[in-house]
């Protein structure tokens, strides 16, 4: 009751009144079902991976604390560096292309056919492109495999059908097409999640500026660089982040459609972790390669912090 | 985790769209010869993205022999469901989609009372320490898996959770918890604190408030969380894989991409497996979309 007579509070900044005016009232036990679990499943599980990757172990018997040989041998790894390489093709995969080719068909989608042909045709439109977002990872793998198959998969057929036989493939199981293939799924995959936050962003943005400069003469295309993209700065900033953090965590798609392979010519890190820890039980060093990402990933994950509390900053 | 990054962001433009698009306008509408191009090639491409979903029904329904004889392009001469049926008895369907089903179900439940209570003590509660909790949650959704797997897979043995589905729905609970805290807390904190205060001045105190005032307010919201907790959780690959090694204990997602490329020798089983993997995400995503957008509308009133 004070503090809401207290004339200094009547003055203050709202979020500072809700604090005090709130700060009554018992919240921790609130709290504990929360903290408990998270203590158990994240920060003993994390804490414990990263003395791990300081041991040599094979699973049995206890962990050899062997320093900082795991990371030492990491540095002159060149599957490790590789699979690093592959993340950052994935990112173009999964953040660059995806945010480009969403930028276009959501823009064009909203402003261009939506007014023209109706809503429904790019509502229509815009649930084709989201379609494989809402399909397990594992079984577009899965369905993809199929379609890539060598021996009977369905895209070696349709060549063979139409007489470009030579422009057949192992699609999966040669080395130089096996990061190719998995790219354009991975493509296929994401656009619809950059169209569907794009069309929201749009629906959001103020039209009459649109409106203006095509009275203006402004062409469809000089709108969408000048205005669309301004527009859309926001929704781009989460898109490239979000997708960059899901690209280098990339590890269900190299499983199913080519388990890193052939030979380490699709690994990624997720996945050679997992390779080290289960299939050659190499346990201390898969620890290691966990936790180079992790600390990778948590140096995004501040930047995306970061960039959030600017947008806060600027509303 | 494709959709692992979906945001509430996604779920907004249908149900706003409409309102701001309007008739007229001059140029805007004018069908031209370049627009109806346009057109073409977006129809085009959207055709092209959902082809191999149509390639595996068309497929999933031909015989074998009718596959050789006439390829994979042509419509089937008559339905067979012999590929189904057969990956569906060698798979032990059933089993998984019960399995995936509980997994899902338990953990929807549990991450959203967890992820509801924490938010309550931080965007209500505004208890000290808020940013670094919320910082901490945060950091929890974005390392990769492979940096508790190990250590879960071994704390699983030990309390005799091992192939068990309950040490995967503990694990995705809190997992998916991390999110749903992060993102009901900036809910919360932007409730109306006069209600709050309201009810503090009536004697209610913070668990009668958190059940009477502030539960009811957010319940679209929680729905949402919900369905999205269920759908991440359904799709999930690497703990199933890892903590899940038994039959009968496996999961849909986790039992196709084990599937993957052990029937290439035998292309309309696999297609069969992809739409049989397909059917029940299409399906609560055609349920669900309405309690989304529900949720959508009813939360965008505050």
């Amino acid at each position: 009751m004070t503090t809401i007579s207290d004339p200094a509070t009547e003055t203050a900044v709202l979020h500072l009144r809700k604090e005090r005016s709130t700060s009554k009232g018992i919240y921790w036990p609130f709290l504990v079902p929360g903290l408990l679990g998270f203590g158990v499943v994240v920060v003993v599980s994390l804490l414990w991976n990263v003395y791990l990757s300081f041991t040599k172990w094979n699973g049995l018997g206890s962990p050899k604390w062997i320093g900082l040989e795991n990371y030492q041998k990491l540095m002159v790894d060149e599957t490790f560096w590789q699979s690093f390489l592959h993340s950052v093709v994935f990112i173009f995969a999964m953040a660059i292309v995806p945010t480009i080719l969403g930028l276009l068909i959501s823009a064009s989608l909203f402003d261009y056919i939506g007014p023209r042909f109706g809503n429904r045709t790019s509502s229509a439109v815009r649930a084709g492109f989201f379609l494989p977002q809402i399909i397990p990872i594992s079984i577009a793998g899965l369905l993809w495999t199929w379609l890539l198959s060598s021996q009977t998969g369905i895209i070696n057929t349709v060549l063979k059908q139409i007489g470009l036989e030579s422009w057949q493939q192992n699609w999966l199981g040669d080395a130089s097409w096996a990061m190719v293939s998995i790219t354009i799924v991975l493509i296929w995959i994401q656009v619809g999640y950059t169209v569907v936050i794009f069309m929201s962003g749009l629906a959001r943005a103020d039209q009459s500026v649109h409106e203006a400069a095509a009275i203006d003469g402004a062409t469809w295309f000089q709108r969408f660089r000048i205005i669309t993209l301004n527009q859309l700065a926001p929704e781009i900033g989460v898109v490239l982040l979000t997708t960059t953090v899901a690209a280098l965590k990339v590890f269900a798609p190299v499983y199913v459609m080519t388990q890193g392979g052939p030979g380490t010519a699709t690994t990624v890190p997720a996945y050679y972790s997992y390779f080290n820890f289960i299939q050659t039980s190499k346990v201390g060093y898969g620890a290691a390669v966990a936790t180079v990402l992790a600390v990778l990933l948590i140096i995004l994950a501040l930047v995306i912090l970061r960039f959030q509390n600017k947008q806060e900053e600027n509303r | 985790m494709s959709l692992g990054i979906l945001t509430e962001e996604a779920i907004v433009p249908a149900s706003r769209k409409p309102q701001k698009l309007r008739k007229g306008g001059g140029g805007f509408t004018k069908r031209t010869g370049t627009s109806f191009l346009v057109l073409a090639f977006l129809i085009a491409s959207a055709i092209a993205w959902i082809a191999p979903l149509y390639l595996a029904i068309v497929n999933s329904v031909k015989t074998p022999e009718e596959y050789a004889a006439s390829g994979p392009l042509s419509l089937p001469s008559q339905i067979s469901f012999e590929g189904i049926v057969s990956f569906w008895q060698q798979a032990d369907f059933s089993v998984k989609l019960w399995n995936s089903f509980q997994i899902s179900f338990w953990v929807c439940l549990i991450a959203v009372a967890l992820s509801f209570f924490t938010s309550y003590a931080v965007g209500i509660g505004r208890i000290k320490g808020r940013f670094w909790i919320l910082g901490l949650f945060m950091v929890a959704f974005t390392i990769p898996g492979e940096a508790l797997m190990y250590p879960l897979l071994r704390m699983s043995k030990m309390v005799g959770l091992y192939d068990n589905i309950w040490s995967l729905i503990i694990i995705f609970a809190v997992l998916q918890s991390a999110f749903g805290t992060y993102l009901l807390s900036s809910v919360l904190s932007d409730f109306p604190g006069e209600i709050i205060e309201a009810a503090k001045i009536d004697g209610a105190g913070t668990w009668r408030t958190l059940t009477s005032i502030v539960f009811p307010l957010t319940r679209p919201t929680l729905t949402v969380l919900m369905v999205f907790f269920f759908i991440w959780t359904w799709n999930e690959f690497l703990f199933p894989l890892v903590l899940l090694p038994s039959n009968d204990s496996q999961t849909v997602a986790l039992s196709m991409g084990l599937a993957s490329g052990q029937y290439t020798s035998d292309p309309t089983t696999q297609a069969a497996a992809a739409l049989v993997g397909i059917v029940p995400t299409l399906l609560f995503f055609l349920i669900f979309q309405r309690t989304l957008l529900k949720g959508v509308t009813m939360g965008s009133v505050k």
